[in-house]
């Protein structure tokens, strides 16, 4: 994302001291849930998984708000603008169908074994060295990320308001540090919630009155002038595949399947919101009740994106090819709240991009320090002390965390931040579609052994580098050339079934584990009542089924498809 | 683990930012304010959905109590 570009064209907003008072109100509370969430917070499992005692609603609204960062709010109204419709793949297929797999097909296995994270589940499956490679990548990507997305926020400020990079950097990271040292995941979850919440409010009022303006949405087919903008099919554009009928593979097989499912399932910080429910049945249903808002949120992020290639001035003339105000797609949200809000709103408006940013970091860093605390620091360094020791090491971890984000971020803007920040994001989608085949291979394959485990995993993560390399324009190689997103969707693509044919092969010529170790971890060896979740009490009611309720999520895309496709 | 109740925040938070958005609208709303937003007062409409986002979550609360049935026992901090 070329955010170094910003500080070159004027996103200079009006903010007047009433906008101010709203976003102070917003941090105080922030803060009061941090300090109110501690007094729950009584041993590691209260801290580092809110001690698995949420109702499905607030997990499954924080499971797409821990989603829903800056990088994807401004990413996506940057796609809005520059391919249109298009872009709603990215929700429908994208995420939709891999949520509601995670909650029906994985969610027994990760919720019902009781491992405390991801990485867990694969040192139980696979044993140490695939736990390694998963736990270790897994929580230097998530320091990684949460400084891009600290260097994202500060750039992002500086633009908007005028601070220092530096004071944006260092506030932000203090204030997320003070409500998730205080009251650990619960704080987080509560808070993602909360931000969930304000973002709609900032962006439904920008929505509205931008679709007044364009004259509705006839308005808006009347004015894009490239109307194969306004379907989503074939989408050309955005994959970079120049033939229809692979375009739409490329789509189905690897953003849909392989990029999506990979994200969604293997992702701790997505799946640490499912673990931390309160019943078998609630975890089940948190990807799936954070579809709904997922399927509809387009409407008030993509439509902005449409909206401001016409309106925006910069931004039509951006889009006509004329780079000459120095605005990028990027900057879609920030000039529209320029160009629209009034004090006031204006206020709820940079409340709720703030509000996005420091939700993303503080995703990384509750996922990060029971990655450490559970997987690296119990499991190899110190074993076997009482519970309040690991409860320290996870509220040190913490602190930890957004030290080095912090550190991160600066060097991230010392070497010029917009190619950094697309290096790395590049590097860790490396590991997601390998972690998916072994993932799944291993959870309905009982020979699977711990061998293949890793094997897969590794030659899997080679293949995706292998093709970013020989793909990427600015490596030099160009041996392959793929503009768009085909090149990911490719080289996601060809890792699973490497990691996949790899990891049968080497399993047919290694030893498995014994069936008595995989009980709970592989379907054949889990009975059906440990995978199946209670239906009384307050899992009780036809309205809570998570099978039901996930049909009608995907049958709600399909008609958003037929409508808006 | 016990947690506070999540809707009440979110009812205070929204109708804090609902009352401060009514009052902009109604009473400090300049003609450049309207012109800017196509002559919508955004901050009013905006600032009564806010309030009614609030009164729901405020009225779901005291509707369904966070711990009614499940929960017999006397909070351990008291």
């Amino acid at each position: 994302m070329p955010v170094s570009v910003l500080a070159e064209a004027d996103l200079r907003l009006d903010a007047g001291p009433i906008d101010y008072a709203l976003l102070v109100i917003y941090f105080v509370v922030v803060l009061g849930i941090g300090v109110m969430a501690r007094r729950s917070v009584s041993s590691s499992l209260d801290f580092l998984l809110s001690g698995r005692s949420l109702p499905a609603w607030v997990t499954g609204l924080a499971f797409i708000s821990a989603n829903l960062g800056a990088l994807e709010l401004m990413g996506m109204t940057a796609n809005g603008a520059q391919y249109g419709m298009a872009t709603v793949h990215y929700y429908w297929i994208g995420a939709i169908p891999a949520m509601v797999f995670l909650g029906l097909v994985m969610m027994p296995f990760y919720y019902g074994s009781k491992v405390r994270s991801v990485p867990e589940f694969m040192l139980r499956r696979f044993g140490k060295p695939a736990h390694l490679v998963n736990a270790i990548s897994f929580a230097v990507a998530q320091i990684l990320i949460a400084g891009i997305n600290l260097f994202a926020l500060a750039v992002i400020i500086d633009a908007l308001l005028g601070w220092p990079l530096p004071v944006s950097i260092v506030v932000a990271a203090l204030v997320v540090l003070a409500y998730t040292t205080l009251g650990g995941l619960s704080a987080a979850i509560y808070n993602e919630v909360l931000q969930f919440f304000v973002i709609v409010a900032a962006l439904a009022p920008l929505t509205i009155v931008g679709l007044i303006k364009v004259g509705g949405w006839q308005g808006i087919v009347e004015k894009v002038t490239d109307q194969e903008q306004l379907s989503a099919w074939p989408a050309t554009e955005l994959t970079g595949i120049d033939n229809p009928v692979w375009s739409v593979i490329g789509l189905v097989f690897g953003l849909g399947f392989v990029l999506s499912f990979g994200y969604w399932t293997t992702n701790f910080a997505e799946v640490q919101r499912a673990m931390s429910a309160k019943s078998m049945s609630a975890a089940k249903r948190t990807p799936i009740i954070g579809a709904y808002p997922k399927a509809l949120i387009p409407a008030i992020i993509i439509i902005p994106g449409i909206i401001a290639a016409v309106i925006v001035p910069e931004m039509a003339q951006l889009k006509a090819g004329d780079t000459s105000s120095g605005v990028a797609y990027n900057n879609v949200l920030p000039l529209l709240m320029r160009d629209l809000l009034p004090n006031g709103i204006l206020g709820i408006a940079i409340t709720g991009l703030l509000a996005s940013f420091m939700a993303g970091v503080a995703a990384n860093v509750s996922s990060f320090n029971t990655v450490f605390t559970y997987d690296l620091w119990q499991d190899y360094i110190k074993k076997d002390r009482p519970d309040e020791y690991y409860l320290r090491v996870g509220r040190l971890a913490t602190v930890g965390a957004c030290v080095l984000a912090i550190g991160t971020a600066f060097i991230a803007a010392a070497l010029g931040g917009s190619n950094i920040m697309d290096y790395i994001q590049a590097l860790f989608s490396f590991f997601n579609a390998p972690l998916f085949a072994t993932f799944i291979v291993g959870m309905f394959w009982k020979r699977m052994t711990p061998t293949a485990g890793w094997v897969g995993l590794l030659a899997g993560t080679f293949t995706a580098m292998f093709i970013y390399a020989i793909s990427e324009p600015s490596f030099g190689l160009k041996w392959l050339e793929l503009p768009g997103q085909g090149a990911s969707f490719l080289g996601a693509g060809l890792a699973f079934v490497v990691d996949v044919v790899v990891s049968v092969g080497v399993s047919l010529v290694t030893r498995p584990k014994p069936d008595s170790e995989l009980v709970g971890l592989v379907y054949s060896l889990t009975p059906k009542k440990d995978r199946s979740h209670s239906t009384t009490g307050e899992d009780a009611g036809w309205y809570r089924s998570p099978a039901l309720l996930g049909g009608g999520v995907l049958a709600l895309t399909t008609v958003l498809y037929f409508i808006f496709g | 683990m016990r947690l506070f109740d999540l809707r009440l925040i979110i009812a205070f938070l929204f109708g804090l930012y609902g009352v401060v958005l009514v009052v902009i609208g109604l009473g400090f709303t300049t003609d450049d304010d309207l012109k800017k937003a196509e002559g919508v007062n955004i901050n009013l409409w905006a600032g009564v959905a806010m309030v009614v986002l609030a009164a729901a979550f405020a009225a779901w609360a005291t509707l369904r109590p966070q711990f009614a049935d499940t929960d017999k026992e006397p909070l351990k901090e008291l």
